[in-house]
């Protein structure tokens, strides 16, 4: 019985750190209707900056100063928001889709940052000894979920509670303004270019602490972590759960990382060892069919946004 | 230097190339960048391959290299095959997923995103059904004959770069003085307008699509041909793609061309002198430098 | 002869909401008639929508005999029907004659030729530099070549928004001289327009729209001293009132 109950912890304290993802995500997308497809470099950007910054002096590569968890997590927010703020800056005055482009790219220069820089990253093998938070009470599995699934959850209502008062302030209104129509926000003196570079720089730093969080909580990071998949669960989550709404972003992130850990314990159960790589790509595409089928049948998500159904995902083009 | 870089950007430039034809056309055309593209590389490589295995099981003849090239007559028929199946591809996608968020006035960025859906599903179905073990067209293997200059090429290779060469002149020819060709001109630059012009834009669309999957299937075959046939090749190849087409100028067929080869080069050169790790990270930074400098790309229009 | 007729026609951009509230009219071959109406009275939606451009929710539209309520504008434009719009009615990124060689693809091949030399003696300023990019051309040049486009597949009814539109005065006068001599040819000339003299001046029947309504149709002499219009576009008189 307590190992299901530290086991569900544990499952929650990951889906909580999706969720972290997937808050970020919503002020870049569902609020500012900014497409990032490099949301794993920017996850992954924050795990290593907090990593590199809080682990214990390491011979072989630099970096190890052995700072407090918190003062690792600050920098990764820190970084993250430089590094959507500079790709901000480039694309953000071009075609949405330059933006798409772009953060794609970010995604695979990190990737390989990740993968070769091995005197800051540890290369393929990653980074070992991330200092966890409660680590004293790491020999029990329960008390240890548990702690660290308050202390996320406080994370995560910290930033909810952050996020629905900026939506509510008249930088919010702005940011939706100039959304649903640039033109008429403009003419209002809203200066649209400046309002998503910094939303995106906001979603950006939230992503990277998502990753330090999670970092943290499991101790160890390597490339493999942050591939463009994660990028895509994370656009899954937040499409499920309802774009523009943050309990929708919440709630997407838990279910759709439930679904994917049940359909992955299935899949390990049902299918000989040989076969389980080849069965797991099943479930991607079954996440990608879903996305598509809620862009085509239900665009709003599970919980829509309150005050107006995002108008970008209907029909905004009158000449159609 | 190494002068053989040359060679080897040149040919893997000619495959990034004519896959980036494919991106941006149907980015001036259709108005979205389509993340699909990479993987209509990597399925027609994937459907040229079965293909080539059922005219194989037919008629064993087929495969018989013929001289001076690594492959029998059944790989250009197979080819053939896979470019219809990567064309019917691209056309189902088309009339199941964007071609309705189109009718729905949904915005470029949510076509762009189903692109992105699309495109995992896509990749992630390759591997399963032919698993992500590698797989290649021939196992012959070829000497590569010198060329001067202290340069090597197989003939494979050669045939790449010439083949390319005039499917690029044709394709150009083809969209600067035929009638379809002008009337895609049109539809880029306003669509609406050239409906009004009598341009059954549907039937451009369809053009498109065809053109761009053609080519997509062409490119992943050489691709395939020149190294190995994975599900992931396709989205090794996706940044590449769209660096290239807007380096090129988004729309310009001669563009993607030359902003292939600059990659391939690029890429090659990198190869050399940094060292193949490093390899991907080009045409990101390649793609950033045109941002910053010449967003609209070598041969682009302002505001296209 | 019917040229064109509309049958308590809906439409606009949201079914709910539609700009465009049932209007009727027929207009007769050879007949120049224009729409008038106070701003966002919906005369671009009708013409629009006539033409192909804007959804139609109810009623009928009829092109001579044939029923075309729905159809997009590449099939109205093969069953004989020309639409020049208000802006952005030309490629400004392919040459003139790029330009009138995408509309004289609806015509057999042998009749191309002849059919593009004909709009460049009609419009000499075209004909002197066909190759030059479409972009390059002034306003009053640009409206040329949006009527030659839409003439030059020789359709029965011309439908033109606002071709006055952002021009001189004088350039004014050249594009009514022009669609002058286009309406003495016989093609049926339907045109929405602000520019209230000159369209008059131009057109022998006039029709006012009100709030996506038909409040007038008549004669345009009625219209020449200006009470009426000036009534019409306040809303002091009701459709009844001035029928």
């Amino acid at each position: 019985m307590m190992e299901i109950l530290a086991y569900a912890a544990f499952f929650l304290t990951v889906a909580l750190t999706y969720a972290i993802m997937c808050l970020g995500l919503n002020v870049q997308w569902g609020q500012t209707g900014l497409f990032n497809v490099g949301i794993a470099g920017f996850v992954g950007l924050g795990a290593y900056v907090s990593a590199a910054l809080t682990t214990p002096d390491a011979a072989d590569r630099i970096g190890g100063f052995d700072l407090p968890i918190v003062v690792g997590w600050l920098a990764a927010m820190a970084a993250g928001g430089l590094l959507a703020l500079a790709v901000g800056l480039l694309t953000l005055r071009m075609r949405s889709d330059y933006l798409a482009i772009t953060t794609f790219g970010i995604a695979v220069a990190l990737q390989l940052v990740f993968q070769n820089a091995e005197i800051l990253t540890g290369g393929a093998f990653g980074m070992a000894f991330i200092p966890r938070p409660f680590a004293g009470l790491q020999g029990q599995a329960f008390a240890f979920n548990i702690v660290n699934l308050a202390l996320t959850g406080l994370v995560v209502a910290a930033l909810y509670l952050l996020l629905e008062h900026l939506l509510r302030s008249p930088w919010g209104r702005a940011l939706r303004a100039v959304r649903e129509d640039e033109v008429a926000a403009q003419a209002l003196g809203k200066n649209p270019v400046l309002l998503r570079i910094q939303a995106f720089a906001l979603g950006g730093a939230i992503m990277a602490l998502a990753g330090a969080v999670q970092a943290h909580f499991i101790g160890f990071i390597a490339p493999g972590n942050y591939l463009p998949m994660m990028t895509f669960q994370v656009w899954a989550m937040l499409i499920v759960g309802g774009s523009g709404n943050n309990r929708g972003a919440l709630l997407g992130a838990v279910l759709v990382w439930a679904i994917w850990a049940l359909s992955g314990a299935l899949i390990s159960e049902v299918f000989p060892a040989d076969q389980q790589a080849r069965a797991a790509s099943l479930q991607i595409v079954t996440i990608g069919v879903m996305l598509c089928v809620i862009l085509l049948w239900r665009p709003q998500g599970i919980l829509p946004e309150v005050r107006s159904v995002s108008r970008h995902l209907g029909r905004r083009n009158k000449d159609q | 230097m190494n002068p053989q870089a040359f060679i080897d950007g040149l040919i893997s430039g000619s495959t990034i190339g004519l896959g980036a034809i494919g991106l941006t056309l149907t980015y001036s055309i259709l108005r979205f960048a389509n993340f699909t593209h990479g993987d209509f590389l990597a399925w027609g490589a994937y459907l040229t391959l079965t293909v080539a295995g059922v005219l194989g099981g037919l008629a064993a003849g087929l495969g018989a290299p013929l001289y001076p090239f690594s492959f029998g007559w059944g790989l250009p028929l197979a080819v053939m095959g896979g470019v219809i199946l990567t064309v019917a591809l691209a056309l189902g996608l088309d009339r199941i997923l964007f071609g309705r968020l189109r009718a729905r006035g949904a915005d470029a960025i949510i076509i762009v995103m189903a692109s992105f859906g699309a495109s995992m599903a896509l990749r992630s179905l390759l591997e399963f059904i032919f698993t992500a073990k590698p797989a290649y067209f021939t196992k012959a293997l070829q000497i590569a004959k010198p060329l001067g200059l202290g340069m090597r090429a197989t003939p494979d290779q050669l045939l790449v770069i010439g083949l390319t060469g005039a499917l690029v002149l044709a394709l150009h020819l083809f969209v600067t003085r035929s009638d379809t060709g002008r009337a895609m001109r049109a539809v880029s630059e306003n669509p609406n307008l050239a409906s009004v012009f009598g341009v059954d834009v549907d039937k451009i669309v369809r053009v498109t699509w065809i053109i761009g999957a053609g080519m997509a299937c062409l490119a992943g075959v050489m691709a395939g041909l020149l190294v190995q046939i994975r599900p992931y090749m396709g989205f090794d190849l996706l940044l590449p793609l769209f660096a290239a087409a807007i380096l090129g100028g988004i729309g310009s067929i001669p563009g993607a061309m030359l902003g292939g080869l600059i990659i391939g080069l690029a890429e090659a050169f990198t190869v050399q002198i940094i060292g193949a790790e490093w390899r991907a990270a080009i045409s990101f930074i390649i793609l950033v430098l045109v941002l910053m400098l010449r967003p609209q790309g070598l041969f682009g229009q302002r505001g296209a | 002869m019917t040229a064109l007729s509309l049958t308590n026609l809906r439409a606009g951009y949201d079914r709910d909401l539609p700009i465009v509230k049932g209007v009727s009219f027929t207009v007769n071959k050879g007949e120049a008639v224009c729409i008038l109406g106070p701003n966002g009275a919906g005369k671009s939606s009708m013409i629009k929508a006539v033409a192909g451009q804007v959804p139609c929710f109810g009623g009928q539209v009829r092109l001579g005999e044939a029923d075309v309520t729905g159809l997009s504008s590449h099939e109205l434009v093969r069953k004989g029907m020309g639409f020049v719009p208000q802006t952005e009615n030309i490629f400004t990124r392919l040459t003139i004659l790029e330009n009138l060689q995408i509309a004289a693809q609806l015509l057999p091949r042998p009749d191309r030729a002849a059919r593009i030399a004909a709009m460049f003696d009609m419009f000499p300023d075209l004909g002197a530099r066909p190759r030059e990019l479409a972009g390059a051309l002034s306003g009053g040049q640009r409206q040329m070549l949006a009527a030659a486009r839409a003439l030059l597949t020789e359709p029965p009814v011309l439908m033109l928004d606002e071709p006055s539109a952002g021009l001189s005065p004088k350039l004014v006068g050249q594009v009514f001289d022009t669609l002058r001599r286009i309406s003495e040819a016989g093609v049926t000339l339907v045109l929405v327009e602000q520019n209230v003299r000159a369209a008059l001046a131009l057109t022998s029947r006039a029709l006012v729209l009100v709030d996506g309504q038909l409040a007038h149709d008549g004669p345009t002499s009625a219209l020449h001293d200006g009470n009426l219009l000036g009534e019409l576009f306040l809303g002091h008189r009701s459709v009844e009132a001035s029928a």
